[in-house]
């Protein structure tokens, strides 16, 4: 029998305290969104003025929405591709070459993002001097960065999936008939969609999140949500970006409770009955 | 094991044609996006500077005369060593990595402890609470503190109606600023991967402990310890490895005086173009920084452990 670990009470006032600082800076953020002066730190009563604001910033907008087209794309590539690797990875528990694979999907998870930002650029631009192609960068470079990184995420939360997966129903479908394409899609398919779809949610949240990749293989002329804003940053305090900050956790929070719930039913759910 | 009466009829699934149909596209995706572009930052490391564009000379060079060249230079590696300035962003960046780490650990242990020993019914609420912070904006988390550093802002207005201080303190762009962010941003990787050895850990050997007398402090030295150690561990990469490589943070927080490698690369090569010296810079970082982490993700994975990779198996909580 497993036992408890004691509760300790210094331990909880530690996570009230520890969980206090994790939010309060979020908070600062929502709540000087809404605030009349033009002086983020100095309150000055409730005002809706920053959310007008925003709609008259063209460069924002455009910025975002370019950041959503490349987030769009690029989830639906990482989460085939991770899956397809997930699969691979779960079937095939020896195979020549499996240790270099699993180097390949674990490197985007440790490396540092400049690392994967010059890289990828370097890569790019040798490839347009050798065979032409990607003309210049923008849409299509981010997108391929993007998929990259998100795919390793993709084939971890598909991985885990699968290790609690019955591989016995895959198996009771080939047995009843059901070519390996049916049986996929009809039985292996929907047990994985909570963590198919809750690795697609985390690689679309990576990518409209991601500053540093982006500055490296964006090309003049395509910047995305977060260049944007970084721009607006370094030049000081900007209530537009509060505002825009406020939507942007409303969104993502919404993504990311989703997700989260996903996660649960996965979890929870009797695996392989 | 009985052998299945499935044997042939997963033969499609288990066979070398099937792995070859699930591997191909993302091993391609892989070889040509992640281990190619590795291999041209470390050759172009060895390439010459020039003011072309792309600012590099190319590595080989047919000559007419002489037929296949191979034009390379170690300069820019010989540089990093020369140049002061580097080995004082390296000791930067990892001095601040492991200042980081450890204060991440001492908050995050009484944290995770307190989520490993609540009622069932709060540990999704206290969860969601480290992990929702961790998926809004990283860059938009870092903008909040330049407000909350700020000579006018929160905590140097609460400071001074406290009367603690008499002027408000010089708190951004500094190095202090600077660690405040790095560990803001990064506590939920430490808290997370400690919270899943905890839930794991199995209460009733302390209580053995305590029957054999030993104190709290034994106990927690001599069990919970060693049996949390690859929690600690994943939690202290999860936290070191990015931090070193770490931009944005010291970038809109950090001063003049602050010196790390990542903002050393960006600056190489967005501001002085200088792509084969960050690209040396990146080699390095990579040699120092990633590769046992490479390696130990790598093995990990393999072995089909989650500790190795609990950034995402931990963001999907327990």
């Amino acid at each position: 029998m497993r036992g408890a670990l004691p509760r300790s009470r210094a331990a909880l006032v530690g996570f009230l305290l520890g969980a206090l600082f994790l939010w309060l800076p979020i908070v600062s953020l929502v709540v000087y969104s809404f605030n009349a002066s033009k002086l983020v730190t100095v309150w000055a009563g409730f005002s809706l003025r920053w959310y007008a604001a925003l709609w008259q910033e063209r460069a924002l907008l455009e910025a975002a929405w370019l950041s959503l087209c490349v987030a769009l794309m690029s989830a639906l590539l990482a989460t085939v591709l991770g899956t397809l690797l997930a699969l691979a990875l779960a079937r095939h528990r020896r195979f020549r070459g499996r240790f270099l694979v699993g180097w390949l999907v674990g490197a985007p998870l440790v490396m540092p993002e400049v690392l994967l930002g010059l890289s990828l650029l370097l890569l790019f631009v040798s490839l347009e001097q050798l065979i032409g192609w990607p003309a210049g960068r923008g849409l299509v470079t981010l997108v391929i960065a993007h998929a990259t990184v998100a795919l390793a995420y993709v084939t971890v939360v598909v991985s885990s999936r699968l290790e609690r997966l019955d591989p016995r129903l895959e198996e009771a479908a080939l047995d009843l008939g059901a070519g390996p394409l049916a049986a996929f899609f009809t039985v292996t398919l929907p047990l994985l969609a909570p963590a198919v779809m809750a690795g697609a949610l985390l690689a679309f949240t990576l990518s409209l999140d991601d500053l540093v990749i982006a500055s490296f293989v964006s090309g003049p002329g395509a910047n995305t949500l977060p260049m944007v804003v970084y721009s607006k940053v370094r030049l000081g305090l900007s209530p537009v970006v509060n505002a825009l900050a406020t939507l942007w956790l409303a969104g993502v929070l919404i993504l990311a409770l989703i997700a989260f719930r996903l996660w649960r039913a996965a979890r929870t759910s009797p695996d392989g009955v | 094991m009985a052998t299945s009466p499935a044997e042939r009829t997963l033969r499609p699934l288990r066979s070398r044609r099937g792995l070859a149909w699930l591997l191909a596209a993302p091993l391609a995706w892989l070889v040509v996006f992640l281990a190619l572009p590795v291999a041209i930052v470390f050759s172009i490391s060895l390439a010459q500077q020039t003011l072309a564009m792309p600012p590099y000379t190319p590595i080989l060079v047919w000559d007419a005369v002489e037929g296949l060249r191979v034009d390379v230079t170690l300069e820019h590696y010989a540089f990093l060593i020369e140049d002061p300035f580097y080995l004082e962003a390296l000791l930067g960046s990892l001095g601040m990595a492991a200042s980081t780490t450890l204060i991440c650990l001492l908050i995050a242990f009484p944290m995770a402890h307190a989520m490993a020993t609540a009622p069932a019914r709060w540990r999704a609420a206290m969860l969601l609470a480290v992990i929702l912070p961790f998926w809004t904006s990283f860059l938009l988390r870092v903008y909040a503190w330049t407000g909350l550093l700020a000579g006018r802002g929160p905590i140097n207005q609460m400071l001074l109606a406290l009367g603690l201080i008499d002027s408000p303190l010089p708190l951004m762009n500094s190095n202090l600023a600077v660690q405040i962010g790095l560990v803001y941003a990064y506590l939920p990787f430490m808290v997370l991967p400690l919270y899943a050895a905890l839930d794991r850990f199995d209460g009733s050997l302390l209580e053995a402990a305590a029957d054999l007398g030993a104190t709290p402090w034994t106990a927690f030295r001599t069990v919970t310890l060693p049996l949390v150690w690859p929690g600690v561990l994943a939690g202290s990469a999860l936290v070191f490895i990015p931090v070193t490589g770490e931009f944005v943070i010291p970038d809109l927080l950090g001063g003049a005086d602050t010196l790390m490698l990542g903002k050393v690369l960006w600056e190489e090569f967005f501001a002085n173009r200088a792509w084969p010296q960050a690209a040396a810079v990146a080699v390095c970082m990579l040699l120092l920084v990633a590769l046992p982490g490479l390696l130990r993700a790598a093995w990990e994975f393999v072995r089909g452990q989650r500790q190795g990779v609990p950034a995402v198996a931990a963001r999907g909580g327990h």
